[in-house]
């Protein structure tokens, strides 16, 4: 396992920077500038790479996709949000048309934000390629064909040149897939979701997303701590504030930045990455919660710290 | 985890001590009930002095969430009172000071929530009655 790349990274729903906000950034980084002038694009970039992440960046707003890069050539991926249509481009960028590749895609659930990039998603219509679709719902399959039938989209799902095979993983036992030990558990999401856990050369990553973690069940909290012990990553559903996840926003089917540490803490994981950002959130938000969880982790350390990260469209962890 | 109460007039004053985790939460939901249920019939208050207790993990919290539901139900009021620094960044990291009020001592909660409370604590020499 070589590292995970996030292209999309935003829960429920795809949103944009807007006008105003980039502006915004704009006023911020001129004024951060205090005067300085840049002789290249170098020294540009410089000055940005000091400023702090959400001055000059911002977290992205594609909906869930995420990379896994095993060093094999087959491509893995989890879930088919809307940053699946960028992953799409840059794989057809590097290899063309006539390359045929192998793409392993794991499915958390069939909500709507984690399959509607699907159609947009080049390799799919190209002859040759084959893809794999993995997930615990018998019904995978259904979802992805029902969503380009009329009148929700003019590109019907027999449009697809590629080889597309659905697998239906059975949760609980371990799979050899892609080179990976891939192991399945069921979460706590509105029609169920799935979490996985992908193994190789002694590397662990967990990929749970839209799983609420209900405080009132010690059992499923083990269950989640066996799950997650000694993974190397952890991306982690902390869509919510903790006080949000368990009073207005219950059954709601997220988690929070708080259960993340707890969880991760018990099971001696070493880095907690936050994932599938609530859409109202802003980038300025989303660094406040990234701050907040990195200082609780600190107050509630008691062995080796554990790395906290905000995913970010285009982000990239090495393992 | 331990939890003894204090009576201030109408105001039920429950000081709570240790770590308050998935260990004990079960324990300290039963004795805060129980602290509840002192003044039920007079909807009276309750303020719960955090000042020893040194931590507090999201079960715990949940089960401040239940006692405001339980509360609130009962046109009831709840606060915390005297968080330590740690505990206070806990409760604002977890967004907990918008589900409940947090003052910065008990005597502050007192003189919130009840007059008659705040002169019984002020006249008490040891800290009133269990």
């Amino acid at each position: 396992m070589k590292r995970a790349r996030f292209w999309g990274t935003r829960g429920s729903l795809p949103v944009a920077l807007t006008a105003a906000g980039v502006r915004a950034k704009l006023v911020n980084v001129l004024r951060a500038s205090n005067g300085r002038t840049f002789v290249d694009d170098r020294q540009a970039a410089e000055y940005l790479d000091d400023l702090d992440f959400a001055v000059a960046g911002t977290y992205g707003g594609h909906s869930s996709c995420v990379e896994i890069e095993t060093g094999e050539p087959h491509y893995v991926l989890c879930d088919l949000g809307s940053g699946v249509r960028p992953f799409g481009e840059a794989a057809l960028a590097r290899h063309g048309a006539s390359a045929p590749q192998t793409y392993h895609i794991f499915m958390s659930h069939m909500h709507w934000d984690h399959i509607m990039g699907l159609p947009f998603f080049g390799p799919a219509y190209i002859p040759g390629n084959r893809l794999y679709i993995y997930g615990g719902h018998p019904g995978l399959e259904g979802a992805l064909r029902r969503q380009q039938s009329p009148p929700s989209f003019p590109v019907d799902f027999s449009a697809f040149r590629s080889t597309i095979e659905f697998v239906t993983l059975e949760p609980g036992r371990r799979h050899d897939i892609a080179g990976m030990g891939v192991t399945l558990i069921h979460q706590y999401h509105g029609g169920e979701s799935f979490g996985y856990r992908f193994e190789r050369g002694g590397c662990a990553i967990v990929y749970s997303t839209d799983s609420e973690h209900k405080l009132t069940d010690p059992d499923s909290s083990e269950a989640f701590i066996d799950f997650f012990r000694d993974a190397d990553l952890v991306i982690f559903d902390a869509m919510y504030s903790l006080a949000d996840s368990i009073s207005v926003k219950a059954d709601w089917g997220h988690s929070s930045n708080i259960v993340g540490v707890e969880l991760c803490q018990r099971a001696n994981a070493r880095h907690l990455c936050l994932f599938h950002h609530e859409p109202a959130s802003t980038d300025d938000t989303i660094e406040r919660v990234l701050s907040d969880t990195r200082r609780y982790e600190e107050i509630t350390r008691t062995g080796a710290p554990l790395h906290i990260s905000a995913a970010y469209d285009g982000m990239e962890i090495d393992l | 985890m331990e939890l003894s109460t204090r009576r201030f007039a109408d105001v039920i004053v429950a000081e709570a001590a240790g770590r308050i985790d998935y260990t004990n939460a079960d324990n300290f939901k039963s004795a805060l009930w129980q602290a509840i249920e002192q003044n039920r019939g007079e909807r009276g208050p309750v303020v719960i002095d955090f000042s020893r207790v040194d931590y507090i993990s999201s079960v715990g919290l949940r089960v401040l969430m239940l006692a405001a539901k339980e509360m609130n139900g009962g046109q009831r009021k709840i606060t915390i009172a005297a968080p330590s620094p740690v505990v206070q960044e806990i409760i604002a990291i977890s967004r907990f000071h918008l589900i409940l009020a947090v003052f910065a001592s008990v005597r502050e909660a007192l003189e919130k929530l009840s007059p008659a409370a705040l002169a019984a604590h002020d006249a008490a020499p040891a800290g009133g009655t269990t």
